[in-house]
């Protein structure tokens, strides 16, 4: 039960300090070693101490997909889970995926085919996205599709994202066909 | 959420010594669950022990022609198994219907057996709930109870266990492995999970400080006719109301052996062995699928809001023993929502 709201002064002693300590992660290939407390998720770690702020926060309960990253390669919450838990872990954020100047392919075809409208679920629909091609699981729409619902779009942008994400899909399989 | 301490554990012993070892622990898999409870402070641990890099990730054969699964190993990992999806599609079908790929990446088979349940109450620390503080009462009876139970009920608490991975289990009957201050001991799964009677603080029988370490299946998969069906508000990602998990063993349309479990509707995953009794040497027909479906269902009582789940329940029965009986669901396809 939460603490019951009174007029009654505060007399729990002096809060011992906040025990941080130092973290060891690989970000986007950059080794960065963060003062964080235990409690402190691999989202707000990300966000608050790495700088990197492409990922993003959406119900923090892992509900949405918006904080999607990858780490060793595969597709994870990064709000459900603790930077603690990720020492010398290799983490992939939208940041890592490509530039401005040199966009990778998921993220190109997003561009392309107007895969988002307000741009808040994008990083999070793109990072789920690259996971999903490291599965290589999916084929036909209805396996993207599936394997996207992950992510949810609050603008409604899935038609363009389905798109985006199915022409790189159908790129990377004829290549390998090749 | 409130401060704690944290250790990864490098064996099990360490890990069931470390937990031992500080009051208020919790051991700590993938994090999908017990995170979100400890930032809603349903959960309040003083000290965490990270198991899930604990070298409990194998997925094995057994001596006995069984497989084991690791307790860490992820619900992905276990679910695109080659030899799950081969000899226990029931599971791979099961798995891939629940919560999505980024959560099944991160969660364990352990942490799966022991998430809590969805009940809005046992989420909101402001509500009275018998689960989260004994004693205080029950605001789902009389309350908003979609999700709750409708059978094996009690007057305490009418949750329900959301897993869809333990419908499947339930139905194949493995045996949890469990490590402790005490040594080592096994569990039926059917005896894992408990209704919740007077104490429904209790989830499931692990003693404190017992760490799972692997679920250990036998032989028989019911390979060749099975089904899981869940029906959900919608298509994906999103809980069960009402799941069936049938593993049927056919000569030619009679069925030999059944297995008949349901999630969405009870305290723990319902398997129902006096259904599976009835189906036994019966001709697989509509008219058996009915009767069996009534027998599941004849003691279920609604709560209100949740009426709507004893017609639901019955129907899907139907459904998946049909699908079960004709081989409808291929091994190792994907979830598609069980159309
Ligand atoms: C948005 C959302 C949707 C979801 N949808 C579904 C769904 O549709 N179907 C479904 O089945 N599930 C669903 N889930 C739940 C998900 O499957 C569970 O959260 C997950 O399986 C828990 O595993 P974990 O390893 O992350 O557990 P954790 O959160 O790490 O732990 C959960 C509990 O298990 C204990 N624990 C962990 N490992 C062990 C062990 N080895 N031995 C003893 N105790 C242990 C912990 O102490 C804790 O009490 C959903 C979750 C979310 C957040
Ligand atoms: S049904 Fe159980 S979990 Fe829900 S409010 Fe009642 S006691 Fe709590
Ligand atoms: S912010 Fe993590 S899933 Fe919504
Ligand atoms: S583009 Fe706005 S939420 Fe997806």
């Amino acid at each position: 039960m939460s603490q019951p709201l009174t007029s009654t002064p505060y007399t729990g002693g002096v809060p011992a300090p906040v025990p941080t300590g130092p973290v060891r992660l690989h970000i986007n290939g950059e080794t960065r070693t963060l003062q964080l407390a235990p409690w402190t998720s691999l989202l707000d770690a990300l966000r608050e101490y790495a700088h990197l702020t492409g990922t993003k926060k959406g119900c923090d309960h892992g509900q949405c997909g918006a904080c999607t990253v990858l780490v060793n390669g595969l597709r994870i919450n990064s709000c459900l889970t603790l930077a603690v838990m990720h020492e010398d872990d290799d983490i992939t954020t939208i940041e890592g995926l490509g530039t401005p100047e040199n966009l990778s392919p998921l993220q190109q075809a997003f561009v392309d085919h107007d895969a988002f409208q307000c741009g808040y679920c994008t990083p999070g629909q793109i990072c789920s996205a690259q996971g999903l091609l490291n599965e290589g699981r999916a084929h036909s729409e209805a396996e993207i599709k599936e394997l996207m619902s992950g992510n949810l779009c609050r603008c409604g942008a899935y038609v363009g994202i389905l798109d985006a994400v199915k022409e790189v899909v159908d790129k990377e399989s004829s290549d390998v066909g090749a | 959420m409130h401060p704690f301490t944290y250790s990864r554990a490098t064996d099990v012993a360490d890990a069931v010594r470390d937990k031992a070892g500080h009051v208020a622990s919790a051991y700590i898999g993938g994090g999908t669950n017990l995170i979100d409870l400890m930032k809603m402070n349903v959960e309040q641990p003083a000290h965490l022990v990270n198991v899930a890099k604990l070298p409990l990730s194998k997925i094995e054969d057994l001596p006995d022609g069984g497989l084991r699964l690791g307790a860490t190993a992820t619900n992905s990992d276990t679910a695109w198994n080659e030899d799950v999806k081969k000899r226990y599609p029931l599971l791979n079908q099961a798995i891939l219907a629940g919560a999505s790929p980024q959560l099944r990446n991160a969660a364990t088979n352990g942490g799966n057996l022991m998430q809590r349940t969805r009940c809005y109450y046992f989420y909101d620390v402001a509500t009275p709930c018998n689960k989260r503080e004994p004693g205080s009462g029950c605001s789902a009876i009389g309350g908003y109870n979609r999700v709750c139970g409708i059978l094996g009920t009690s007057e305490a608490c009418i949750a329900t266990h959301p897993s869809d991975m333990c419908v499947a289990l339930a139905a194949l009957a493995p045996t949890v492995r469990v490590s402790g201050p005490n040594g080592e001991r096994t569990i039926a799964f059917e005896d894992f999970h408990r209704l919740p009677g007077d104490q429904p603080e209790f989830d499931n029988t692990l003693a404190e400080g017992e760490l799972i370490t692997s679920l250990d299946l036998p032989e028989k998969g019911f390979a060749k006719n099975f089904a899981y069906l869940k029906l959900r508000d919608r298509h994906s990602y999103a809980f069960a109301l009402v799941s069936v998990a049938v593993g049927l063993e056919m000569d030619g349309d009679t069925i030999k052996e059944a297995r008949l479990a349901l999630g969405g509707v009870a305290h723990k995953p319902w398997r129902d062995q006096s259904a599976e009794d009835l189906l036994k040497g019966q001709p697989a027909t509509a008219e058996t699928f009915g009767r069996v479906a009534a027998h599941v269902v004849a003691n279920a009582v609604g709560q209100g809001s949740n009426d709507f789940k004893i017609e639901l329940a019955r129907r899907a029965i139907v459904r998946a023993l049909k699908q079960a009986a004709e081989g409808q669901q291929q091994a190792g396809d994907m979830y598609l929502g069980g159309q």
